[in-house]
């Protein structure tokens, strides 16, 4: 094993990049305040656990996201057959999502920790968007209010964001 | 919690608690066909719901290769001996339409449509 590289700055790299393009800057989403905390009131294993990932995923019979600023989300049956999932994105190689969605939409593992008891269930609903969408307007009035409502309506305890 | 592989866009946007996995994009969750490595990324994803500490991120030891050289070529900037910056344009254009894995994926979403509003496609107006 050779010495471990810091982790890769995507932030300075992709404004590196954009400038070489001649590009303007991206507007990463930046909260420097401490974020509020919540607070588990029972033990994981008791848990129902729901997750949001943001990797393009939908199954098959659903509509596909678009490239362009999709601030849609899909609701995934959490019983759904795992060969079913697709994914489709512009921000980053697909190949390996491909092969195995559970590298961007962890579905299996979940399902297997409940199996075996570590959390209580998995939510009946799990949710997913489009990353790298360019409005931090929309997506912190339309699609973030929208996932919430859906996670509390779906009585979820606590819920596992996986962006790409 | 968060699942991240980028520490410096996750430290920025600041989440509750988050635990980070040194992979390229696109693989938060681990590396193909290894769902043991997937469920222990969650399960210490999930053990962060006891930490108290705003902001947290925790760094997994996990590592994608013996070395660590496919950083160097993540969106690569180079200067040519004349002063020139070069890069490589690989953004995929912004299609405005649905961009489906197979064309049958579209095939199967028109079937099941036909005219009418799915509960499940959430946010689209048909």
């Amino acid at each position: 094993m050779s010495d471990r590289q810091p982790p890769v700055r995507y932030i300075d790299r992709t404004r590196a990049q954009y400038e070489a393009l001649g590009y303007g800057t991206y507007g990463w989403a930046s909260n420097p305040d401490p974020p509020q905390m919540a607070h588990l009131d029972r033990p994981l294993s008791e848990c129902c656990v729901g997750m949001i990932a943001t990797g393009g995923i939908y199954a098959v019979g659903q509509t596909a996201f678009t490239f362009k600023d999709d601030v849609t989300y899909r609701a995934i049956p959490a019983d759904v057959d795992t060969a079913e999932l697709r994914a489709t994105h512009f921000a980053y190689d697909l190949t390996d999502a491909r092969r195995d969605i559970n590298v961007v939409f962890p579905i299996d593992a979940l399902r297997a920790l409940a199996a075996d008891g570590e959390i209580g269930e998995v939510a009946p609903w799990l949710y997913t968007c489009m990353g790298g969408i360019y409005s931090q307007r929309r997506v912190l009035t339309e699609l973030a209010p929208a996932l919430l409502e859906r996670c509390q309506r779906d009585g979820v305890d606590a819920v596992l964001l996986v962006p790409v | 919690m968060v699942l991240t592989s980028a520490r410096d866009i996750t430290e920025s946007a600041n989440p509750p608690r988050a635990v980070f996995l040194d992979f390229p994009l696109g693989h938060t969750a681990g590396r193909v066909g290894e769902p043991e490595l997937n469920r222990s990324i969650v399960a210490a994803a999930l053990d962060t719901l006891s930490r108290d500490e705003p902001g947290c991120i925790v760094d997994l030891a996990h590592r994608w290769a013996d070395t660590d050289d496919w950083k160097k070529d993540v969106m690569r900037v180079d200067v040519t001996p004349d002063g020139r910056t070069v890069t490589v344009d690989d953004r995929v254009p912004r299609h405005p339409t649905p961009q489906y894995q197979a064309d049958a994926d579209a095939e199967a979403a028109a079937r099941l449509h036909r005219g009418q509003e799915c509960v499940v496609c959430a946010g689209i107006d048909y």
